[in-house]
């Protein structure tokens, strides 16, 4: 697109974040203050995923944007075509096929690679920032790492609900050092976040702060010996592809409390019916996307 | 039948047709132009101006104009423009003494040197709908013209300055470099400097509100207007070629300057205290905020006591002050969140399932 730099950013912005996320990189789990800009569309649409996107991408990349785990919410369609837009690069829907994916609050259940980059939009980075409103406070509890109001906050959870009352952001430590927000995804995704083989990166636009899990990080959510972390999922299979190891959306479908399970990475369920599996409520005949 | 949200690209493309429909209106009635809006709605231009950061009124006019008169989301448009343009560098500190005022007014003296203006101001009508401006074509009728007053307006704070009434504000902070709110992480604690910016791009009514708490109670600094002033400034930038400050271009603000009381602490002996506001256009409501607000955050340099006040809390006040990060943030929970729900639900039917199974149980 005439008229602005690939990719949107103007080079030395780009610079500004690489720098940001090579210290990142160098610190798993911390939060790297990064002089965040202000980008056409508004903050909490992911404006720091964007910026990170941008500072990642090269003409060569292939970019996947989902929002929900799906690829045609209204959202990740309109990231999806703002870089389209500005870096005239190739997009995708297939995990599989994507070097650069983009990702609001969930992780795609295929198993990510070693060429691959998943970037995280964060609203709010700062784990301990519901315990402690203060940054100045909450950036002298890392340094220290000071975390035992976080360990009381889940503690008081067990004595009240019998269990950690926290579905999704569930706070992670990384590599036995940092406490860390994993972005809001739901916390059945946080497993994926252990040893995965590609680089994780995190940001958050508002609020100025970038962090990353390098690739193959220890990625711990937090727990109590007697109240091991569990990762939970509604117990049905997926209502058009059958499978049991996805994240399912839950979709009212009538006036009467009718309710049908999907998967939420819609590229996974496709892949799955391509590959000819049924759930009850698929259609016999069902033409396939591409 | 899985009826979910699809086809977000034609929904978008569709949306953005209608919007673009609602914002043209009735095509039978004429197109607004933006030099209308430039020089008929200078106020709402002003505040794009003041709050975009970004001293255009055309493009000022241009934002308001697209965004169909939302002040906010004109700002936004600024702001997202103002971000891509390359920073040359920066003026130096432009003479508000220098000012040629269109209005100038003192609420600590009867008269002072240069004497009181008061210019076109809203304050002394009544606020009574004119009828006549709805009916259309009638001829403002012509200001009584008077002798152009082009007297050197020093700065009334000055006066209290001479006799060490006032404190003396240091000259030498971090005029050399000034920091750049937009191209550096704020951290805190900020720099004086840096508040007064992060201020100036601030929200008027988060200013206004925090700066009227301080009036009612919370961090109380028994303010005065030491002087108001909104005129004409050169800006002027040093060119490293030439050696020397050449004029750039005039701007229009608005600066105010508050007296507060002061009974002295351990550190300080009595003196009356400042605050500081100044605006980009005519933006005199906010130039008092400011002044209100910058002055309760001072506390802790003046030695004074931390009431727990809102406006005295310098992270709660910056942090909130700019209105394109409160409303993305707040208008971003629109967005698709079925996920987190989903989680959120799976946890209230288990909870709720237990808690059930114990009240059986115990029944």
């Amino acid at each position: 697109m005439s008229g602005y730099n690939f990719a949107y950013l103007d080079e030395q912005t780009k610079r500004m974040i690489r720098r940001a996320l090579l210290k990142a990189v160098a610190i798993p789990g911390y939060q790297v203050p990064f002089a965040s800009r202000e980008m056409p569309m508004p903050y909490g649409w992911g404006t720091g995923g964007v910026q990170v996107t941008a500072a990642c991408l090269v003409p060569e990349d292939t970019l996947k944007v989902i929002d929900q785990g799906a690829d045609d919410t209204t959202n990740a369609v309109s990231i999806r075509a703002f870089f389209a837009r500005v870096a005239d690069i190739a997009t995708t829907e297939h995990t599989r096929d994507a070097s650069v994916i983009q990702t609001r609050h969930r992780i795609p259940e295929a198993p990510l690679r070693e060429d691959q980059i998943l970037v995280f939009q964060v609203p709010i980075p700062e784990p301990l920032r519901f315990l402690e409103p203060r940054e100045t406070e909450t950036r002298k509890m890392h340094a220290l790492e000071e975390y035992g109001l976080m360990h009381v906050r889940l503690y008081e959870d067990i004595a009240r609900h019998g269990e950690i009352a926290k579905s999704y952001a569930y706070p992670v430590r990384v590599e036995g050092r940092y406490v860390m927000d994993p972005s809001p995804i739901p916390k059945f995704d946080n497993p994926k976040l252990d040893d995965c083989p590609a680089l994780q990166l995190f940001g958050a636009g508002r609020e100025q702060r970038i962090y990353a899990l390098p690739p193959y990080t220890r990625v711990e959510s937090l727990d109590f010996e007697d109240y091991p972390f569990k990762a939970s999922r509604p117990d049905h299979p997926c209502a058009l592809c059958g499978a049991r190891d996805s994240y399912l959306d839950e979709v009212v479908i009538d006036d009467a409390g009718g309710r049908m399970f999907v998967c939420s990475d819609t590229d996974y369920c496709n892949d799955r019916r391509a590959a000819g599996h049924r759930g009850e409520m698929a259609a016999p005949f069902e033409e396939m996307p591409e | 039948m899985y009826v979910a949200v699809k086809g977000g690209e034609r929904a978008i493309a569709a949306a953005h047709g209608w919007l673009d429909e609602e914002r043209r209106g009735d095509p039978a009635i004429p197109e607004l132009g933006t030099d209308q809006i430039r020089t008929q709605m200078t106020l709402a231009v002003d505040r794009v101006m003041a709050e975009g950061s970004l001293y255009d009124p055309d493009l000022a006019a241009l934002a308001l104009k697209q965004a169909r008169g939302d002040a906010i989301e004109a700002i936004f448009l600024i702001r997202a423009y103002r971000t891509t343009l390359p920073r040359f560098g920066a003026s130096i500190p432009i003479a508000t003494g220098a000012m040629a005022c269109e209005r100038r007014i003192s609420a600590i003296f009867k008269d002072a040197p240069g004497g009181q203006v008061l210019g076109p101001t809203f304050d002394y009508t009544h606020r009574l709908l004119d009828f006549a401006l709805m009916a259309g074509g009638e001829a403002p009728s012509s200001a009584p013209q008077s002798e152009p007053r082009d007297a050197a307006k020093p700065h009334v704070t000055e006066i209290l300055a001479r006799e060490d009434l006032i404190q003396a504000e240091s000259e030498h902070d971090e005029v050399d470099t000034p920091p750049d709110l937009t191209r550096a992480p704020l951290s805190l604690p900020a720099s004086r400097a840096l508040r007064l910016q992060a201020l100036a791009r601030g929200d008027e009514g988060f200013l206004l509100s925090l700066a009227y708490s301080t009036q009612r109670g919370y961090g109380r600094n028994h303010p005065f207007v030491g002087e108001l002033r909104v005129g004409t400034v050169a800006v002027e930038m040093e060119i490293p070629e030439l050696g020397f400050a050449v004029e750039i271009g005039e701007i229009v603000v608005s600066e105010c300057e508050s007296v507060n009381q002061f009974t002295g602490s351990k550190t300080q002996p009595a003196q009356f205290t400042r605050g500081y506001g100044l605006v980009f256009g005519r933006g005199e409501r906010k130039a008092i905020s400011m002044a209100l607000v910058d002055r309760a955050l001072r506390w802790k340099e003046l030695g004074e006591e931390n009431t727990g006040a809102p406006a005295q809390d310098e992270e709660f006040v910056l942090a909130h002050a700019d209105n394109i990060q409160a409303s993305g943030f707040l208008e971003h929970i629109k967005l698709p969140h079925y996920v987190d729900f989903q989680a959120e639900l799976e946890l209230i039917r288990k909870l709720r399932s237990e808690a059930l199974a114990h009240l059986g149980a115990d029944a």
